[in-house]
């Protein structure tokens, strides 16, 4: 009995050890929990090979990887219908530099080396000049291996922060707002909106908690806020009253969550059992309709950060507005439904390209990175883009909102 | 750090100890019968609270879906017991206890196939509005799981020390062959200390989803909280593993409180490996149960 005692100890420490490798890998970025439901189950790869017609010349070929089925569908189907849209509208309006526009989207299904294939077929294969993708960060980071190495550039839509933070970044410019971008928003939101000083933080130990903990603690003296306590959970912890408990204990006026669903919604409702009446503020991760779901009530009153898209009135940038308006509108005529904050990165990224080819006019590879590296005040649907040769994020604090979950629902916060 | 805050601790403890205490149970069941530990334990407990969200959301009443969880997880747990463990009984434990880790990454992915990859809630049973105790705040949830543990752990005991079968599983567990020679058929006792461990590790995981909500990920924490209580409290025994798993619960509650969260499972798991290394048989195991 004895024996049977240490081996099952052995084999327990083993899969501990397997268990805590594998936390760290698959919940390290927030777009997979980002999106909601899967309910999209679309065939296997889109092309989009709607022709001009009038046009003439050879296409201008640009290439994307997208994940339009897998746990990333939600995020990967928006953005193939913007690149869509955004195509017939550029061919119906005379192309680009006088050449019909072919836009070859293909499904990574949510996997890191289907993109890697993907973006090799179009490199090869496809011919294609520039690369758009991927809708998950791991795909990103896949792909920007092969388009670092064949130096082609390379348009991100996904959050994570070493997309551009590590090199190689010399090919790849992002469009969607990265996580470091969401955290100063919230950060700013506490000394801009509640107008308070001094923060508590509660985040998630992986990657995504953790790297929004050391951008806290990096852009908390420029807003002038003060972190008087920090506690950690396990994104699958049961309970966080002990933690919650802890950090009423330092008397903060306001509660930073950093995390993805479901630890802020369970931080969310122990509060409330706790009858700890404080402004909660929530990371990007918590953007989705399961945060209310989960909370149910309790999620009553928190703020977040999000894209302007939800909340058109909230843009004062009158170009931005009208792009955002004339979206909205083709986009629900094309497809029945709203576009949403992934639908704006698939928009932007094709945008961004086709601005910085007619900017060159020329498709060659040096000539696209030097118009992308200067492109200024560039209006997307996201923000307004200024790349230069070291930031390749383009978007700032401001063209971040923060909303409230008020009645269910969410709504322009200040 | 004032009296109301340590209360609070304490009942954070609770919470979760009490969850710990109802997976332990079922790790105690099975190692009684066969000397296994079950790894598939915690994916037991996430089966069940997803098997109840399912039923739920399909339009049943609550407490219709929680008896058709336990029925789902009851027919998962015996078909597993048949097909997996019993061709290996011959083979000796190491090789069920392999079959055991197999099982637990199936039931995962199964779970994120079939239920999806986003955590799902469950009302509470009785509302959310929270217990006050001396300015401290208890989950009235809390106290159906803390509950119905302590029912189940009396039912257990009657059921080990009254009933024939029931000495019979203990018998099966401190010598196989003889208690077969005296006619007891040991592969029936495996196959209903699985089914009850199977029915038990659901209604754990349907209690716990309302606190805590259910992803198809959430086994492999529980499994190995539970694990450690059943170890703490000593493997075998019912009552060790409810005192196993609320001593490792508010042990990790105090952690949080007296050093910081960041530390919680090292301050548990270092205790529990003294109390090991002091008690290699647990705080309840051994003896006490081959005595009787």
């Amino acid at each position: 009995m004895h024996k049977i005692l240490v081996a099952a100890v052995a084999a327990c420490l083993v899969v501990v050890v397997l268990f805590s490798g594998c936390g760290g890998t698959t919940t390290g970025s927030s777009e997979a929990s980002a999106g909601t439901d899967a309910t999209t189950a679309p065939a296997g790869t889109a092309a989009a090979d709607s022709q001009g017609g009038q046009l003439t010349g050879d296409p201008i070929v640009i290439g994307a990887v997208v994940s339009t089925t897998g746990p990333n569908a939600p995020l990967g189907e928006p953005e193939r219908m913007a690149l869509e849209l955004f195509e017939k509208q550029i061919n119906a309006a005379g192309g680009v530099l006088g050449r019909p526009l072919d836009v070859v989207v293909l499904d990574d299904q949510s996997n890191a080396k289907e993109a890697v294939t993907a973006t090799q077929r179009l490199l090869q294969q496809e011919k294609a000049v520039a690369v758009i993708g991927a809708s998950g960060s791991a795909s990103t980071l896949a792909m920007k291996a092969i388009t670092a190495q064949a130096g082609i550039p390379q348009i991100a839509m996904a959050a994570s922060n070493n997309i551009t933070s590590e090199p190689p970044s010399d090919w790849i410019w992002r469009v969607a707002p990265k996580d470091d971008l969401a955290v100063e928003r919230a950060v700013s939101h506490v000394a801009e909106g509640l107008r308070v000083t001094k923060i508590a933080v509660l985040y998630d130990e992986n990657a995504f908690g953790s790297s929004g903990l050391a951008q806290i603690e990096k852009v908390k003296d420029r807003y002038g806020i003060e972190v008087v306590a920090k506690e950690s959970y396990k994104t699958d912890e049961t309970d966080l009253t002990a933690q919650l408990t802890k950090l009423k204990g330092s008397n903060p006026e306001a509660l930073i969550v950093w995390g993805t669903n479901p630890g802020p919604a369970v931080a969310a409702k122990n509060l409330k059992q706790l009858a700890w009446d404080i402004p909660y503020v929530g990371s990007h991760g918590i953007a989705n309709a399961k945060f209310i779901e989960l909370a149910g009530e309790a999620a009553e009153g928190v703020t977040f950060p999000t894209t302007k898209i939800l909340f058109p009135e909230s843009i004062t940038d009158p170009e931005q507005k009208a792009l955002i308006e004339k979206l909205i509108t083709d986009y629900t005529a094309e497809f029945g439904q709203a576009p949403n904050h992934f639908s704006s990165h698939g928009w932007d990224g094709i945008a961004v390209l086709v601005a910085a080819i007619e900017q060159a006019k020329s498709t060659e590879p040096a000539a696209l990175q030097a118009a992308l590296n200067g492109l200024t005040d560039f209006t997307g649907a996201d923000g307004i883009f200024t790349y230069t040769a070291t930031d390749h994020d383009g978007l700032k604090v401001d063209d971040l909102i923060m909303v409230r979950v008020e009645g269910g629902k969410w709504a322009l916060a200040q | 750090m004032t009296f109301e805050q340590l209360l609070q601790y304490i009942f954070s403890g609770l919470t979760s100890g009490s969850i710990y205490a109802l997976t332990a149970l079922g790790f105690t069941l099975i190692y009684n019968a066969t000397g296994l530990i079950n790894f598939a334990q915690g994916e037991l407990v996430m089966l069940g609270g997803l098997s109840a969200v399912g039923l739920y959301q399909a339009g049943l009443p609550l407490p219709v879906a929680f008896l058709g969880s336990l029925t789902i997880v009851l027919i998962v747990t015996v078909l597993f017991q048949q097909l997996a463990i019993r061709p290996l009984l011959s083979r000796g434990v190491l090789a069920q206890v392999i079959a055991t880790v197999g099982a637990s990454l199936a039931l995962r992915t199964a779970a994120m196939m079939i239920f999806g990859r986003e955590a799902l809630p469950l009302p509470a049973f009785s509302g959310d509005t929270p217990i006050r105790i001396f300015g401290a705040s208890l989950n009235p949830q809390t106290l159906w799981v803390v509950g119905s543990t302590l029912l189940i752990v009396l039912a257990l005991q009657l059921f080990y020390r009254r009933t024939l079968t029931g000495k019979a599983v203990r018998a099966c567990a401190v010598n196989p062959l003889a208690a077969r020679l005296m006619g007891v058929s040991y592969s029936n006792v495996v196959l209903l200390s699985f089914a009850v461990s199977g029915a038990i590790s659901a209604a754990a995981g349907v209690m716990i989803t309302p606190i805590s909500f259910m992803t198809y990920s959430s086994g492999a924490l529980l499994g190995l909280k539970g694990f450690a209580a059943a170890a703490l409290g000593g493997l075998g025994n019912p009552v060790g593993a409810v005192v196993g798993g609320v001593a490792l619960g508010i042990l990790e509650g105090l952690g949080v409180g007296l050093v910081s969260s960041g530390y919680k499972d090292a301050i548990a798991f270092v205790i529990l490996l003294l109390v090991l290394f002091l008690r290699p048989q647990g705080i309840f195991g051994g003896k006490a149960v081959e005595q009787e």
